[in-house]
């Protein structure tokens, strides 16, 4: 196998591995498993840029593994999967540091970290997934190893949770199972491929095609919590802060919404999936999760559960991007991908800076807490702003293209759909910033902590402000040659085979 | 038609039915296990009986050597379910399975 | 001679039958004997394995008689994969026995009768080794019984009234299962006149003979399987024999019931293969899967739990039937049926013993006392846990190949009913195996209140290694395919 080929394997194993390690050292090796930790979490990020850098040169990246008859275990690395592989590569880095800090003295730290490194590493196994097999694969080992992390603090509500968690994502599974198997049944080994790989068999089965599409989303649609499959992730809020954070932003609701990227775009193909009239209903769908999600979160008092039903709303909005027919509404919808990671993960990152440093769960309880911790408020404030969609932060960005696209599609109701949720969105998180800068402290805070100089502990202060500085820079310099909006742009003029 | 070997072939079947019953029906173990035995007596007949092949030839040799086999079978199945049921009455003082739940 | 398969196959009954007789004559070297029994026969399997991949079907008429008065013994790519599989859950189970039987826990008298574990145990390898090796239906009936009788006094070790009456149901129920059995090789041969599987296969039609034959044969194969509702003897005998008895019990003896039945239906009775026999099955198979999930979701012990659950899979081996019998070279389905047993051989071993070296430590099964043990007894908690995973036929495991055959058959025939019971299937699976690894999670507040039994590395080895495997196995597939294409039973041609 040459160094070309062996690469995408090495990225799965640079988290794989010190994760297998991990499980068997003791609790008290701490430097040995922070070592561990960030060794692994740097070489992935080395491995993605020299991959990156190879792909600009053209070069093939593909590791080929016999699995069963007629179906190989292929991990590909195509502009797509460097999308999605770079921001969880980088997120994963940040909070690998977080979780560090947030879980200094917590007990079965092996375990936590043995189980975060296997969910990053089913990850980038989903990520780099080159035919629907593969996805299943890496997108059921995600299921498990997460359950452990989301039940980690071995409470009542965390096994409640993680038994919501499991019913719900064991069932897509299983769905997506039936779907996968049926595709291989109806159009023999397929694998991703730009532009959509179902051309040959479209003809005469199109009635079988949407059917699949509908197990495909049903499947997929569960951890990208559209409604009415989102009912698991509020429960799974009851996860440490840096599981939530990776949950959200990286790993299980962004895996399900890259699932419904990749099957529309590189199993269908946009112009296909247009053709069969399945974009519409799943546009309708994901328009109702965004106004769904974003008045339930009006009513939340605790915080992470406000994030939570926020999730729901902005994972929908990379859905509406895809099934918006046009150019400008796809770029909208794959650098909100992108964008909602980085400014989630920010948001809950200052969480559970709150929760850990005062021992703030609730939005009533945040009075004040702005002079006592400013870095970890500007950064929510960012973070917030840029769920809104506010210039100049990168969600402006996203939601203009998104907007922009509905209109060119003529489908303008779209556009009022996101007016809408953006002013829901000021309606629940505006509140909070207000009470968090302007409302004096009441009493005393619930639990507090003190870390000496710093507002918190720095392992804890530093990824939000790495992130919430993010959020602006990449609005503020979206369009810099070879960024992100121009890779985003090549990536959908090949989908759409222009 | 009805000749001999018929007849003894229905007879097997006829002990056959009677042990599956004995094995079934009757709570106690010693009975059970005569059952099993009668069950294989009719096997054997039957077996028997199929190797007639006519009055002018002689009897097809297989299904006897396979019927000898049987019974050593049988009489180690017996011997050890007998070790079984022994041992269970010196335990528990009965020679009856206890039903689901009892034990 | 050595490079012919057909030199191995007798030695491959013979090692271990010779290891059970010098186990009864010499018991006091049973340490040294059990190694050199186990490693010749593994040897043996294993080169009677290899050259029948690499040379094709392979058959030894013993003494040089030949069929039909003489016994041949048969090797094909389905008996390769079972001695194969044999050899290696026997092999992790044999290893597991040493630790287990010779434990401080066990009192003077208990390990004396433990003892007799070894003449037993290498006595019933040398019974499942000759049922795979046997090519006529009679022998079958003959190794059937050898297997029977090994495996209830192997159940009756554990010395307790309750598993003493378990092991008498046991014996009783396989008594009836054989006999009926016997009763359909009778029909058979009045009707054919020959015994050998291959020369059967090649005279056979539908006539009222074979369908009395499949009748009696196929009711006396389930009730030896414990297909539902012929179940009620094995939760009992599985859940109360002692740890590494109920692994073999689930993993292995269960597997050969349905092996006879596989080959005798693909090899003699297929031509009943368009009548409602096979759909049947499938009906029974179904109603197994759901029924015995059911009861493994409602169970409070952990042994039960396990027992129940294998009920439940063995559902899943009688589903396909209608498929592997309507179009006989359907070999996706036959691979998902042996992939499953390979699968659930591994799983469901390592499921018991982990399960044996938690009550072992702990002196309770109870489902409500596992909470906090994660910490206490890692290894065989992960190994349960990576048992569960391919029980439940997630990825990547052995399980989860098993169930894309058979979901890829199914679907491609039309059969999506079933596709739709596999899935359930899993589920309910997931259900009951999260039943026991939920409260492993559990936060407990004394940890140190907890006091366990030292478990020996040898024990804890070998449920992590059979786990580990079950999760291997999702890379064979392709193999498992190519193997069963070798002599595959359908393949009538007398004397190959």
């Amino acid at each position: 196998m040459s160094w070309e080929n062996s690469l995408p394997l090495l990225i799965f194993l640079s988290s794989f591995a010190p994760g297998l390690v991990i499980f068997v050292l003791d609790e008290e090796q701490h430097t040995l498993r922070t070592v561990l930790n960030l060794f692994g979490a740097v070489a992935k990020l080395a491995m993605v840029g020299a991959m990156i850098v190879g792909l600009l040169e053209d070069k093939v990246y593909e590791t080929r593994l016999p699995l069963l008859p007629g179906v190989d275990l292929v991990l590909r690395a195509d502009p797509l999967s460097m999308l999605f592989i770079t921001l969880s590569a980088s997120l994963w880095m940040v909070t690998t540091l977080y979780a560090i800090g947030y879980l200094e003295h917590a007990p079965n730290r092996s375990r936590f970290f043995g189980f975060f490194s296997l969910c990053v590493s089913s990850t980038m196994g989903i990520a780099l997934a080159g035919n629907p097999l593969t996805f299943l694969i890496f997108y059921e080992m995600l299921t498990i190893c997460t359950y452990p992390l989301v039940v980690h603090r071995g409470t009542p509500q965390a096994m409640l949770g993680g038994r919501v968690y499991l019913i719900y994502t064991l069932t897509g599974g299983a769905v997506l199972l039936l779907a996968v198997v049926g595709l291989f049944v109806l159009a023999g080994p397929v694998e991703f491929t730009d532009g959509g790989a179902l051309d040959a068999v479209a003809a005469g089965n199109a009635d079988a095609l949407r059917w699949l599409f509908l197990l495909f989303i049903g499947g997929l649609g569960v951890k990208a919590a559209l409604v009415p499959l989102h009912g698991w992730l509020p429960r799974a809020m009851v996860a440490p802060a840096p599981v939530s954070a990776l949950l959200h932003a990286v790993a299980v609701v962004k895996a399900g919404a890259f699932g419904i990227v990749r099957v529309i775009y590189d199993l269908y193909g946009v112009n296909l999936a247009h053709d069969l009239g399945v974009l519409d209903p799943l546009l309708i769908v994901a328009c109702i999760t965004v106004i769904v999600g974003s008045l339930f979160a009006l009513n939340q008092d605790d915080l992470k559960k406000r994030l939570a039903y926020s999730t729901v709303s902005q994972v929908s909005y990379i859905i509406i991007g895809v099934a918006t027919f046009g150019l400008l509404g796809s770029i909208g919808g794959l650098l909100h991908l992108v964008y909602q990671g980085i400014m989630k993960i920010t948001l809950f990152f200052c969480a559970g800076n709150f929760a850990e440093t005062l021992g703030i769960h609730k939005v009533s309880e945040m009075d004040g807490v702005g002079r006592r911790m400013p870095l970890t408020m500007a950064a929510f404030t960012i973070g917030a702003f840029g769920m809104i969609g506010a210039p100049p932060t990168v969600g402006f960005i996203s939601k203009w293209f998104l907007g922009v696209g509905s209109l060119a599609a003529e489908s303008g109701w779209v556009l009022a759909v996101l007016l809408t949720s953006s002013a829901l969105n000021a309606a629940y998180f505006l509140p909070i910033l207000h009470r968090g800068w302007f409302k004096p402290q009441q009493g005393e805070w619930p639990e507090e902590h003190s870390y000496g100089r710093l507002e918190t502990h720095w392992m804890l202060l530093f990824p939000p402000a790495i992130t919430g500085v993010l959020v602006i820079l990449l609005g503020v310099f979206a369009n810099m040659p070879t960024g992100l909006l121009q890779w985003v742009e090549i990536l959908i003029l090949r989908e759409y085979r222009l | 038609m009805i000749n001999a070997s018929v007849l003894y072939a229905l007879a097997g079947v006829v002990l056959f039915g009677m042990g599956v019953y004995a094995m079934i029906a009757y709570p106690h173990l010693l009975r059970k296990i005569l059952g099993m035995n009668v069950m294989g007596v009719g096997v054997f007949m039957v077996f028997i009986a199929i190797s007639y092949q006519g009055p002018e030839q002689r009897a097809d040799p297989v299904p006897h050597a396979l019927v000898i086999t049987g019974i050593v079978v049988a009489v180690c199945a017996t011997g050890l379910a007998l070790a079984l049921a022994t041992q269970l009455h010196a335990l528990t003082g009965s020679a009856r399975i206890p039903a689901d739940g009892e034990e | 001679m050595f490079f012919d398969a057909a030199f191995w196959l007798p030695l491959a009954i013979m090692a271990p039958l010779t290891t059970a007789l010098l186990l009864f004559l010499l018991p006091r070297r049973s340490g040294l004997l059990t190694v050199i029994g186990a490693a010749a026969t593994i040897a043996t399997v294993f080169l009677a394995t290899l050259l029948v991949i690499q040379n094709g079907a392979a058959r030894h008429t013993l003494g040089g008689w030949g069929a039909p008065l003489g016994i041949d013994l048969t090797a094909d790519g389905l008996t390769v994969l079972m001695l194969a599989l044999t050899a290696i859950v026997g092999a992790a189970i044999t290893l597991y026995a040493h630790g287990y039987f010779t434990h401080p826990v066990h009192d003077a008298t208990a390990r004396t009768r433990y003892a007799n574990f070894w003449p037993l145990w290498f006595f019933l390898w040398a019974a499942l080794n000759a049922l795979f090796l046997s090519g006529d239906v009679f022998n079958l009936y003959v190794t059937l019984e050898l297997v029977s009788f090994a495996a209830v006094a192997l159940t009756a070790l554990a010395g307790k009234p309750a598993v003493l009456a378990a092991a008498m149901r046991y014996l009783l129920v396989g008594l009836l299962g054989s006999l009926f059995y016997l009763m359909g090789v009778v029909f058979l041969y009045g009707g054919f006149g020959v015994l050998d599987i291959a020369a059967l296969g090649a005279v056979v039609t539908a006539t009222p003979a074979l369908a009395a034959a499949a009748a009696l044969i196929t009711v006396g194969l389930a009730m030896k399987t414990a297909l539902f509702p012929l179940h009620f003897w094995l939760p009992p005998a599985h859940a109360n024999a002692t740890a590494p008895v109920s692994a073999l019990l689930s993993a292995l003896v269960i597997k050969g019931s349905f092996y006879i039945l596989l080959r005798v239906w693909l090899g003699v009775l297929y031509p009943l293969g368009e009548t409602i026999a096979p759909y049947l099955l499938m009906a029974l198979g179904a109603a197994a899967l759901l029924w015995g999930s059911l009861q493994a979701i409602r169970q409070t012990r952990l042994k039960l739990l396990v027992a129940y659950s294998t009920v439940a899979q063995i559902g899943y081996l009688f589903l396909l039937m209608p498929l592997l019998l309507a179009e006989r070279n359907n070999l996706v389905a036959l691979a998902g049926v042996v992939c499953f047993m390979l699968a659930h051989a591994t799983a469901k071993a390592s499921a018991f013993l982990s399960a044996g070296a938690i009550q072992l430590a702990t002196g309770d099964d109870r489902l409500a006392s596992l909470r906090g043990l994660m910490q206490i007894m890692p290894a065989p908690v992960a190994a349960f846990a990576m048992a569960g995973v391919s029980l439940v036929a997630l990825p990547p495991s052995g399980g989860f190949v098993a169930k894309w055959f058979m979901l890829d058959a199914t679907l491609a025939s039309g059969y999506w009913v079933v596709a739709l019971v596999i899935v359930a299937g899993g589920l309910m699976a997931a259900v009951y195996i999260m039943r026991v690894l939920a409260p492993l999670f559990r936060q407990v507040e004394t940890v140190e209140a907890r006091r366990v039994e030292h478990v020996p590395l040898s024990m804890n080895l070998s449920a992590f290694g059979l786990a580990v495997l079950a999760i291997l196995l999702s890379f064979t597939g392709v193999y498992v395919l190519e193997i069963l294409a070798i002599g595959a039973p359908w393949v009538t041609e007398a004397g190959l």
